[in-house]
């Protein structure tokens, strides 16, 4: 269960760090003293240039016109409808991925589909592709000159699909392992005692397949609230309309409002902190339950 | 019998819709549109294709993209595999904190990656002037695009490299080391050979993380047409000025990009993560 949260599609765990491997005991030489702790100061240094002091000045900056000036630049009309279509939209393709991730993990499991190779590797394509391109593509199709005549430019259904194409294979990832490892030994028993096959999914699958699902939505519901580059094209940025909260935060920068940027900006950060220690008690919750 | 007859009707049913369901969503939120980037493409044939890629602004982006991409796998690697090597063979305080710290790039808004970066380097900042004075220019800028590729694909070779090491234990390094060899000789000769397929994995989804780059290089990079211009960058400014040609072999040229690297990374990815 352990691995539900560390998404392996593209090879890589997304945002619960996976639990910290545990050293393997052995002598130490002094020289791998010494090793060790060149190798940690040029990780921390490596780290904290890039990162960590960044994003300390992200929060630095947000407070630059003390607490009040915070709340005051994250409760203007245009952040707070920001955050909230953020939010919102976030929220409603997190759902939406919950039901079709685990949709298409079945499929992909338990469905002998012809092709299924193919449709696997289709689902990593979201994760490989560049956002702009993700964006460009959807607006090929979804846009005023569609050929299927359904025009999503410019409206808040546009910046829903374009999340949904980045979020993709969130769910799918982190359910696809645990379905593959469910015995169908217990759904065979439960059927042989009359279960139907609505009861076998409500009672046997989904408690099993809860985790994974839980923390694959979460995934999803992260990388929804801090998208920028799928949804520029396609939403056409209209403030109090379909305008999310990166583009918002891009926008402020460009017109100099850089305390403003950075509180909306510390707004996301502590979304993200607080999923990240979610799917961390997640994980170790599922863990404990084995 | 009967009863189990109909069971299994309805099994096939619900089978049927759930598969058609999820073929009919993928195909409209993915094969449809990528489809159609590629007729757009090749609409005009092939010739009006070469012809926008190769005008000098789009072989200098194309250029800009490879060097920064290139910079930042470079130290993301070197990066990774210490950092992997920390996480896996050593004990130490704050290890499930720096665990958990190099996880959390990718849960940050990729233009709140280029702020931040902006706020501790940009030109009206102590570091930004100071770097300015002895020569560099990171904001507006190659580092500065440099580092903040280095942000968002930090993860990548760590997450790819530690597990192997994990499962490959040190009983090698340490009687390497119990014979004599040096810590730099016991790396190159037992540890990175045993490595190689993670590490080549790890580095083609950082490859491609980089090539992809866009919210974090659009507010570091000013968006400097003919300077510091990407190719994903070049998309995005292309289309918006009508010139969709450009705009769709741009971004067919990333998208053979990314295909390319996921089949690449598939034949690479270590057994262990082939769940």
């Amino acid at each position: 269960m352990a691995s539900s949260t560390t998404v392996g599609g593209a090879g890589v765990s997304l945002l619960g760090a996976p639990p910290a491997p545990p050293a393997t005991p052995s002598r130490r030489r002094p020289l791998h003293g010494k090793g060790k702790a060149i190798g940690l100061s040029l990780v921390m240094t490596y780290l904290s240039i890039i990162v960590l002091i960044p994003l300390a000045a992200v929060v630095w900056h947000s407070q630059s016109n003390g607490f009040s000036g915070f709340v005051h630049a994250v409760t203007t009309p245009e952040a707070a409808s920001t955050l909230k279509l953020t939010i919102y939209s976030s929220i409603l393709v997190a759902a939406i991925n919950m039901v079709m991730g685990t949709a298409i993990a079945w499929v992909l499991v338990r469905d002998k589909l012809p092709g299924r190779t193919f449709l696997d590797t289709l689902i990593d394509l979201p994760f490989a592709l560049p956002t702009i391109v993700a964006g460009l593509a959807l607006l090929t199709v979804y846009g005023p000159n569609s050929p299927l005549g359904v025009n999503l430019a410019y409206q808040r259904a546009g910046v829903v699909v374009a999340l949904l194409f980045v979020t993709l294979p969130f769910v799918v990832r982190t359910v696809q392992p645990v379905l593959m490892e469910l015995d169908t030994e217990m759904e065979q028993a439960a059927a042989s005692l009359g279960a139907g096959p609505g009861t076998i999914f409500v009672r046997i699958i989904l408690p099993n397949m809860f985790p994974a699902m839980a923390a694959g939505t979460a995934l999803a519901f992260a990388r929804s609230m801090s998208e920028f580059g799928s949804t520029v094209l396609i939403s056409g940025n209209i403030p109090f309309q379909t305008q999310v909260a990166s583009v918002h935060v891009y926008n402020q920068l460009e017109s100099d409002n850089v305390a403003g940027a950075a509180a909306v900006s510390t707004v996301l950060l502590i979304v993200s902190l607080v999923v990240l220690v979610a799917l961390d008690m997640l994980q170790r919750w599922a863990a404990r339950r084995g | 019998m009967a009863s189990q007859t109909a069971a299994t009707v309805r099994r096939v049913g619900v089978r049927a819709t759930v598969r058609t369901v999820v073929l009919v969503y993928l195909t409209l939120l993915l094969v449809f549109p990528l489809a159609l980037v590629l007729f757009k493409t090749f609409e005009n044939g092939v010739a009006p294709v070469i012809d926008s890629l190769t005008t000098a602004s789009t072989q200098h982006a194309i250029q800009i993209t490879v060097v920064v991409a290139f910079w930042a796998v470079v130290a993301n690697t070197i990066f990774g595999v210490t950092a992997a090597l920390l996480l896996v063979r050593h004990t130490f305080h704050g290890k499930r904190t720096l665990n958990a710290l190099i996880d959390l790039p990718l849960a940050v808004s990729p233009v709140v990656v280029g702020l931040s970066l902006v706020l501790v380097y940009g030109r009206l900042t102590g570091v930004g002037r100071a770097l300015a004075g002895i020569g560099i220019n990171v904001i507006f800028s190659i580092p500065g695009m440099v580092m903040a590729t280095i942000f968002v694909s930090i993860p990548l070779v760590v997450r790819a490299v530690a597990p192997v090491l994990e499962e490959i234990g040190d009983d090698q390094e340490q009687a390497a080391a119990t014979l004599g060899a040096g810590p730099v000789q016991t790396f190159r000769r037992i540890t990175l050979p045993s490595i190689r397929g993670a590490l080549a994995y790890g580095v083609v989804l950082a490859l491609a993380r980089s090539l992809g780059e866009y919210g974090a290089v659009a507010v570091v990079s000013g968006r400097l047409v003919g300077r510091t211009q990407t190719l994903t960058l070049l998309v995005q400014e292309r289309y918006q000025n009508f010139d969709q040609q450009t705009a769709y072999a741009s971004a067919f040229l990333l998208v053979l990009t990314a295909v390319i690297a996921l089949l690449v990374s598939r034949l690479l990815r270590p057994k262990e993560l082939k769940s």
